[in-house]
């Protein structure tokens, strides 16, 4: 008893309240530069104002020093890092435009509306630049899918994204679904989106010419969302803390689709001068930023502002975060035809200020008169400079060190229990590849992309599930390909390898369809920037997308830092989510990851290299003390880029697959499943089996071809440097990969009598595990949990005598 | 000839429809919600999509907009309309065809390749088709067919059912928890017409696929229909029907 007493504030005592800056999150050493710039006290509305644009989230006050490193140039690049979205120039007077966000706070607390006005805030960066979005991927991460709260989020974000996505008339085309015990009480929910436009549409958040008016249109606005940037993104937090709840926003579809239709027909008719969505800081943040952009700055008229409740103080209003609001600057002789657009469209619409020479931004109440002064007797109530606010934000160099001990292998890994039977290591390698194709990150996205609409607006040549999602630009022969990848297991273990594995993936994913990428665009999900050891692991992932894509070519075009992922916990793996979005010139030389036709030759290019760690076999099976995690040759990755984007070129190829999460056996069996060929091969084992058919390692291919096109194919990659293996052909039903060379007999002795020198497995067998595997797992689709191993082993029945010959 | 496509506030897959229509070769012009003007149009879609967002319940604002006044005189006049999806909805909701749409069984959006059948290759909504399995997306929360046993038994004696969901061996899916019934529709209804034969809704979208690059244009063979259909229509002078002013008016 006498714990519980010594615990409690004495009596005496009362707690004092935290002083105001505190509970907007303001430091002292913040408020201290707040003082500094306007030379005296900031009041009330004007120190909410600091507290949101100061916010991580918006100022980007950790990781800015970081992302200047990045290479942001490339060819054709028309908007880049510090525009809503990056576009990119892609001929025939298109441009693309796109960018990745996170929502990871908001949809841990409240998982449908958190999910669903991420998907509405990037939309809105899209449309915002003067593009039509014509596509959306969602990189969501859970923790154990079997947990009673891990299944409430999948859920609710899976409902979500759909929800709004599929109302506002923009297919969902892609995406990652990953599960990691790190991401138990922080899920991560990344959405991109894509949008087209084209180049005399484009159009810059800034709020040019003085005397313009200022005009507010969308949802009215509300006491919802206030605080999201500052209390929910930018702070560690305890899960389902119901105080948190009135910090996220609540989304309409019907109201963003309205929105997009009237901000492109503004757009369109150049009514508007510049135009910028209100996301995190609402309307300070859009104020302010278009303002400092221009050089100008804004006096706006608080009452002006149409509200959806009454009672709200002037902070409040300020930076409310109701969703489906934009902020434009028109000529005062163009505003009749701009109320005329959002009236049809039936969007509340308000003239609430004045493009102003001075670079502040003023906000009175008691209204702004005709001749654009406030009318007289009207109260100022803040005067803060834009750039304060935006450009000139306090900036931290926080500390980076690297952990004194480096977490040792595995990674974190799903739960092995006793009862999920999974294979242990050295088991024969068809049950393995049974136990991986149904394991919960590796099988069928399908229960949740089916909720998705994937196919609305007439542009998705490919439905999700194979790869990068492929749309067609209408009115041209050209097409986008689009990808997200992340790999949180090996960041784990090295924050800058893992980085630049997630870049080498993902363009890997684009480029082996034959496009070009165009850029990438991130987002960095890392755990508290005041922790030394978690301002390294961004550090590092920073230095790492930036080696890589340097070495590949492909420029940054934008992102998003989402910082203090932890909870009571823990923090999550760190997280670098990698989008891209490529070019393929001529849609007709599309090459998908499904074979395509039987007798071609399969064809493995690259080799592969020890460690494991981090991979999904290690997950699964467990892991040996001596691996480490694959090692990654940026030169040979953007070979292998080039060489696969040359053969697809020259019409050598049929199918092409990379090799990735599963290995080798993995992504064969994935060609096989999606097209229904079966395969005939031959590996040659050196090292080990499992390295050989589940080890990781980056830069390999799986490319299907006809017979008379293998040679010129190993020959050509030959030229790009990269080794290459006809491994055999395509075709039955049953997959089937004999092991030869020293590697296999050496390896089966080690591994004993049980295993075999063949992985031999029917495409039924596979094709049944992969389909039901994430729905059982998360317990929506009734299953024994342990009928994926009955047919594991039942299946490897199959290859018992040749286990039997090898043991002999 | 002129085809119209309905745009209300939340129509999003008009851009489909207009789509399609072009892949068939006919003018498509876009009818706005807040006019029953339907600008001498041959034949009008109603798109997919969350019209006025589907508040309260699919289609239910929809019905009273000013072109639904416009569509109903259109439909008892003779003319042909067809409502796709969204579309269905707000023509069941307006008591244009019969039946109502429920939230699919699995209590989930779907959006996925499904197989359809005619019924009958000689209704203005299927002429063209080649009475094999059409293959096209279904993309909604809320398709579920219902109508009470006796009005389904008068549906299927008098031909309105037009299309059921079948299974891979071209047999219709009549259980609702059948997988290639992806909605639990009553005996694997996919879409139904008026008793005049000139008023058609159905719940998966022929008009995205339209193309070959799309996956394939199997759904073209409904849209070329519609087509083929308002332009026998116009051709004979727009001839009244009395039969599709009395379904018109027995609904209302």
């Amino acid at each position: 008893m006498s714990d519980v007493i010594t615990t409690r504030p004495s009596p005496a005592e009362p707690p004092r309240p935290e002083p105001l800056h505190r509970q907007l999150g303001v430091t002292d050493e913040e408020l201290d530069a707040i003082r500094g710039k306007l030379g005296r006290d900031p009041n009330h509305v004007e120190l909410a104002m600091f507290s949101v644009m100061w916010s991580e989230h918006c100022s980007y006050k950790s990781s800015k020093p970081l992302l200047k490193t990045l290479p942001t140039r490339g060819s054709g690049m028309l908007a880049g890092p510090g525009d809503n979205a990056g576009v990119v120039r892609i001929g025939d007077g298109l441009a693309v435009a796109f960018k990745i966000e996170s929502h990871n706070h908001p949809s841990a607390v409240e998982p449908y509306q958190g999910a669903a006005t991420g998907v509405g805030g990037i939309l809105r960066d899209i449309f915002t630049m003067g593009a039509r979005p014509i596509a959306v991927l969602d990189a969501l991460r859970f923790g154990d899918p079997t947990d009673p709260r891990t299944r409430h989020l999948v859920d609710g974000i899976v409902r979500g994204v759909g929800g709004y996505g599929n109302c506002v008339g923009v297919p969902t085309v892609g995406g990652e679904l990953v599960f990691d015990p790190s991401y138990q009480g922080n899920p991560l929910v990344n959405v991109m989106a894509i949008g087209l436009l084209e180049e005399r549409m484009l159009i810059l958040a800034e709020a040019p010419g003085p005397g313009n008016y200022v005009v507010l249109f969308g949802s009215t606005t509300g006491r919802d969302g206030i605080g999201g940037a500052s209390v929910l993104a930018s702070a560690t937090f305890a899960d389902s803390d119901p105080n948190k709840r009135p910090t996220v926003q609540v989304g309409d579809p019907f109201a963003e689709k309205l929105l997009i239709e009237a901000s492109l027909e503004l757009i369109d008719r150049r009514l508007v001068e510049g135009i910028q969505d209100l996301g995190a800081g609402g309307i300070t943040c859009a104020s302010s930023e278009s303002a400092d952009k221009a050089g100008t700055g804004i006096l706006m008229d608080l009452d002006a502002i149409p509200r959806r409740e009454p009672g709200m103080a002037a902070w409040e209003v300020m930076i409310s975060e109701s969703q489906e609001r934009m902020l434009a600057t028109c000529r005062p002789e163009n505003y009749p035809a701009v109320r005329e657009v959002c009236e049809r469209w039936g969007i509340p619409i308000a003239l609430v200020g004045r493009v102003t020479t001075e670079g502040d931004i003023v906000i009175v109440e008691g209204g702004i008169g005709a001749g654009g002064l406030p009318n007289p007797g009207a109260k100022e109530i803040a005067r803060v400079p834009a750039k304060a606010l935006t450009s000139e934000a306090i900036v931290h160099y926080r500390l980076a060190t690297p952990p004194t001990r480096r977490r040792q292998a595995p990674a974190p890994g799903i739960p092995l229990t006793a009862q999920d039977g999974l294979p242990e290591r050295g088991m024969d390698p068809a049950a393995v590849l049974v136990a991986l194709l149904g394991s919960p990150n590796l099988s069928s996205r399908k229960w949740v992309y089916e909720q998705y609409d994937a196919c609305v607006q007439s542009n998705t040549v490919d439905w999700p599930g194979h790869g990068a999602a492929v749309l067609r630009i209408k009115g041209t022969k050209k097409a986008l390909v689009a990808t997200t990848d992340g790999n949180q297991t090996v960041s784990a273990l090295d924050p800058y390898l893992g980085a630049q594995l997630s870049v080498a993936e993902a363009t890997r994913n684009v480029s082996i369809t034959g496009a070009r990428p165009l850029g990438i665009t991130n987002c960095l999900n890392y755990g508290n920037p005041e922790r030394p050891e978690a301002f390294w692991q961004l550090q590092e992932a920073v230095r790492g997308m930036g080696d890589a894509c340097r070495t590949l070519g492909v420029p940054v075009t934008g992102g998003n830092v989402s910082l203090y992922n932890e909870y009571p916990g823990g923090a999550i793996s760190p997280t670098p989510e990698i989008g891209v979005v490529g070019l393929l010139d001529d849609i007709s030389f599309l090459v998908r990851p499904p074979f395509t036709t039987a007798g071609d030759s399969v064809v493995l290019i690259g080799h592969s290299a020890p460690g494991m760690a981090g991979s999904a076999y290690a997950a699964l099976a467990g892991l040996s003390s001596e691996d480490a995690p694959p090692s990654v040759d940026l030169d040979r990755e953007a070979a292998l880029q080039s060489f696969i984007r040359e053969a697809i070129g020259r019409v050598l190829v049929a199918s092409a697959q990379d090799v990735s999460g599963g290995g080798l056996a993995v992504a064969i069996a994935e060609c096989c499943m999606w097209s229904g060929l079966g395969a005939s091969l031959k590996l040659g084992v050196s090292g080990s089996p499992a390295i050989e058919l589940f080890g990781e390692s980056p830069g390999r291919l799986v490319l299907s071809c006809r017979p008379r096109q293998a040679a010129a194919i190993e020959l050509l990659a030959r030229q790009f440097g990269l080794a290459a293996e006809t491994l055999g052909t395509v075709g039955g039903d049953r997959l089937r990969i004999e092991l030869t060379g020293q590697g296999a007999t050496g390896a089966a002795e080690e591994r004993g009598s049980r295993v075999a020198d063949a992985l031999d497995v029917s495409l039924a067998g596979l094709r049944h595990t992969w389909d039901h595997g994430l729905a059982r797992a998360l317990g929506v689709e009734p299953g024994p949990g342990h009928e994926a191993v009955h047919e594991a082993a039942h299946e490897s029945e199959a290859v018992q005598p040749a286990a039997t010959d090898a043991g002999d | 000839m002129k085809v119209g496509v309905v745009t209300f506030p939340g129509s999003n897959s008009d851009v489909d429809a207009l789509n399609a229509l072009s892949v068939a070769g006919v003018d498509p012009i876009t009818l706005w919600h807040e006019s029953p003007d339907l600008q001498g149009v041959s034949a009008v879609i109603l798109p997919g999509g969350f019209a006025y967002g589907d508040y309260l319940r699919a289609g239910v604002i929809a019905r009273f907009s000013p072109v639904m006044r416009g569509v109903s005189e259109f439909a008892a006049a003779g003319g042909h309309v067809l409502g796709i999806c969204n579309g269905f909805q707000v023509l069941a909701e307006a008591g244009l065809v019969p039946g109502a749409l429920l939230r699919n069984r699995s209590l989930r959006f779907a959006c996925r390749m499904v197989a359809i059948k005619p019924e009958r290759l000689d209704s203005p909504f299927t002429r063209a088709a080649t009475g094999r399995p059409i293959h096209i997306p279904i993309a909604h929360g809320e398709g579920c067919y219902y109508a009470d046993e006796a009005t389904l038994d008068e549906l299927e004696r008098d031909g309105q059912v037009l299309f059921r969901y079948v299974r891979g061996d071209g047999t219709p899916a009549l259980d609702p928890d059948d997988p290639a019934n992806p909605n639990g529709s009553l005996r694997a209804i996919a879409g139904v017409c008026n008793a005049a034969g000139n008023v058609a809704g159905l719940m998966p979208h022929p008009e995205r696929m339209s193309e070959s690059i799309l996956g394939s244009d199997d759904g073209m063979q409904l849209i070329r229909s519609l087509v083929e259909s308002a332009m026998e229509w116009e051709a004979a002078g727009r001839p009244a029907s009395a039969k599709a002013a009395a379904a018109v008016e027995a609904r209302r």
